[in-house]
């Protein structure tokens, strides 16, 4: 730990040099900010994270509090990572709903949209690593026909003479800890099938209902953020989450400047810090900008479909049309727009 | 104003006076908080909560446990203020301070562990109104926010200036002072409710999400909380002058067997319940009785609070037991411990067992957790017996102010 800490710091000062050194060729917003404060790194530095520790919830931020901001996170996120990092403020695009579609079928289980995540997503990579997609791996349809003989009782002294069997039911999807993390040689393995879980961005979060600083809400296009900057930690949303879709920065994240992806959005991608909450936003730093998902783009089978569902002529909508589509505990109604579905 | 200035100095002088055995006790207190202030720096300092054993499966545990039980002691309060101000029952006279300091303890206790459930607590003003966003009333954490900082005002007017007027031999504004009475009586079981209702309005936790949480938080409170007072006030009795009635004592340990035995109730709902059916939304309750897939870990504690609590219902029923001052605080201590576990440990962790996506998983807690644990309660039994010491000097007179002396005023 204390060897990785040094690195850092020795990282974040060739960085805070060569930032410097090209502040001219940095982007307008980082050179203005850089411009006015004629002063010590170190004091930059300082200045920066006071103003970020004391700004306001970025919903109720005006445009010109938004861009500085931005501003603040860029120059930051440049120096520790001792590259150009653009922070994005995107909004959502009028007359778009996200809606992502997932087909069970298709599915082999390579986990390789887990990855792929990470790695777009700039999660912490190590000590934990933060992954937000779970893939479960169930038994074919829960019952194995090598099962059929066991029943209840276990016992067949028990059972009075009443002939034991046909109890090849497996609890769905009951895993001990770390056997999500399973990696195969091959893939699909047999007799066995995947269901691949993320945040469903319900249209009635309850994440959203429990928080009591509303860090987390529904953008317009029905992405469940996190304001990161504003979540006080006291993971309501956790315990609240059907989905199990969230995780806690329980640490600092570990997360190695060369393995940064400086392409982030505000309300996304960026760096996270120590004791803040975090979830999958549907990528919104690529959908935002016409762009599929990373989860969706290295699918080697096609499984994963998205787009706008108030558009009756993508692709997700026709699957919705036409397709056998089922959502993950639709008793609870909060009405996600993550659909599962069966040609 | 330096009339009450001189009241707060005297006050905690006089409770921060004592013979050798007081000494002893708060200096036994004390030697927690080193391995606290080490514990408190790693967490809230230098690495985070990574330092726990929190994960993403379980990520209430033991702060939370603590932080739900120690709602309902503050909220067992009401069991000595009630008969006395609406009951007007005499023999609780010099018991009704106590109360209300042990309620001023247990929310200060509360505040404590919430600040070590907070991933960010410097960022706790994001919840003040109007320079932050308090997302009142849909988020049910913000109305337990409300009610326990006005259970802690409550206490703080109701205690401080009844002892105030004493101190300085001033009648008491009957009007002023009974309308706090009257609130804190219904606030505290809200505060208790609420509570119950942060958690059981998560259908995502099965094993939390049934209608019996309310009552039975506050029934198992009003058994553990007068269960803490009763040995509070023996050990009063036997080490100052202040006068405690047997029949004080008479009166709480029967409101306890009571509580206990509907919280017993209550427990054998649940359970009969979950079980009988046994769907897999009883997975929860089955790993905290039973363990499953050979994840054990909750169950001894689980049965451990079931023995405990059932074995001192059955003593207690008995009047001989509960008469025997011997044997009684005994008792008290064990079903206290008994209700901790089943309403701190034995409900929240096993309430993320399994995840709501299936996975089973256990938690240990951390040498840091039980250290900053251990001092949270050392913290909360030094500032218990502070305030409790000094409430006693100003029942007996000793802590008197000068223009007092001599005055004779009746007060409640």
């Amino acid at each position: 730990m204390s060897t990785e800490e040094k690195k850092e710091t020795e990282g974040t000062d060739i960085s805070r040099r060569q930032f410097f050194k090209e502040a001219g060729a940095i982007s307008a917003a980082v050179a203005a900010a850089a411009a006015s404060s004629v002063i010590a790194p170190e004091e930059a530095e300082a200045r920066t994270t006071f103003a970020e520790m004391f700004q306001k919830n970025y919903r109720l931020m005006t445009d010109e509090e938004k861009k500085e901001a931005i501003a603040r996170l860029e120059q930051r996120h440049s120096e520790e990572y001792g590259k150009k990092v653009t922070v994005d403020g995107s909004p959502a695009i009028k007359d778009v709903l996200f809606g992502y579609a997932l087909n069970i079928q298709k599915c082999i289980g390579c986990r390789r949209c887990v990855h792929a995540c990470v790695k777009e997503n700039n999660q912490s990579r190590h000590d934990p690593e933060i992954q937000w997609i779970r893939v479960i791996k169930m038994e074919k349809g829960n019952f194995t026909v090598d099962d059929m003989n066991k029943g209840y009782p276990a016992n067949a002294n028990e059972s009075f003479g009443i002939q034991v069997g046909g109890n090849a039911y497996k609890n769905s999807g009951v895993a001990l800890e770390g056997q999500h993390y399973y990696q195969p040689e091959t893939v699909p393995e047999k007799d066995a099938f995947y269901f691949p879980i993320q945040c469903h961005q319900c249209e009635k979060p309850p994440c959203v209902k429990v928080c009591p600083v509303r860090t987390t809400y529904r953008d317009p296009d029905g992405i469940v953020v996190i304001d990161y900057n504003w979540c006080i930690g006291c993971r309501m949303c956790v315990a609240a989450c059907p989905y199990w879709a969230r995780r806690f920065n329980w640490g600092d994240p570990n997360l190695p400047a060369e393995e940064m992806n400086p392409n982030t959005h505000y309300l996304g991608n960026r760096p996270r810090m120590r004791g803040v909450v975090e979830k999958c936003t549907f990528c919104l730093q690529r959908t935002r900008k016409g762009r599929y998902t990373a989860c969706l783009e290295v699918c080697p089978v096609g499984a994963r479909k998205f787009g706008n569902l108030l558009d009756p002529e993508s692709e997700v909508s026709k699957i919705l049309d036409r397709k056998k589509v089922f959502r993950l505990k639709a008793d609870m109604n909060t009405y996600p727009k993550f659909f599962y579905f069966i040609d | 104003m330096k009339s009450k200035i001189d009241f707060v100095l005297d006050f905690f002088s006089y409770g921060l006076k004592g013979g050798a055995k007081y000494y002893t006790w708060l200096g036994i207190l004390a030697l927690f908080i080193l391995p606290w202030a080490y514990g408190s720096y790693q967490q809230l300092v230098a690495k985070g909560m990574i330092v726990a054993g929190y994960t993403d499966q379980i990520s209430w545990a033991i702060y939370e446990g603590n932080f739900v039980f120690l709602v309902g002691v503050a909220a067992a309060a009401v069991t000595v203020v009630f008969p006395y101000y609406v009951y007007h029952y005499k023999p609780l006279k010099n018991v009704v301070l106590i109360g209300e300091m042990l309620a001023i303890t247990a929310v200060i206790m509360v505040i404590l562990f919430i600040l070590f459930h907070m991933g960010r607590p410097d960022r706790l003003w994001h919840l003040i109104p109007i320079i932050g966003i308090f997302n009142w009333p849909n988020s049910m954490l913000t109305w337990d926010i409300l009610v326990l900082n006005g259970y802690l005002g409550l206490n703080i007017i109701c205690g401080f200036y009844s002892m105030y007027k004493r101190y300085t031999g001033q009648p008491l504004n009957e009007k002023f002072y009974m309308t706090f009475v009257y609130i804190s009586i219904v606030w505290a079981l809200s505060i208790h409710t609420v509570t119950a209702f942060l958690m059981n309005t998560m259908p995502t936790r099965p094993m939390w999400f049934h209608s019996l949480m309310p009552i039975k938080f506050i029934s198992t409170a009003f058994a553990g909380g007068p269960a803490l007072i009763i040995v509070a006030l023996l050990t009063v009795r036997k080490n100052t002058k202040l006068e405690i009635p047997d029949e004080a004592i008479n009166l709480l340990s029967q409101i306890v067997v009571w509580c206990l035995g509907i919280a017993l109730f209550l427990i054998l709902s649940e359970v009969v319940t979950e079980l009988y059916p046994s769907t897999e939304h009883s997975f929860q309750l089955k790993y905290a009785m039973f363990g499953m897939f050979g994840l054990t870990k909750m169950a001894p504690w689980m049965w451990a609070s079931y023995i405990m609590m059932i074995g001192s219902f059955i003593l207690l029923l008995i009047p001989s037991v509960r008469k025997n001052y011997t044997i009684l605080p005994i008792i008290c201590v064990t079903l206290f411990i008994g209700i901790w576990i089943d309403k701190g440990l034995a409900l929240v962790i096993p309430g993320m067992i399994p995840s709501p996506i299936g996975e089973f998983s256990e938690y240990t807690p951390t040498w840091i957790e039980i250290f900053i644990v251990a001092g949270n309660w050392a913290i909360g039994f030094m500032i218990f017996t502070i305030l409790a010491k000094g409430a006693i000097g100003v029942m007996l007179g000793d802590v008197l102010h000068p223009s007092a002396v001599g005055k004779k005023v009746a007060h409640h």
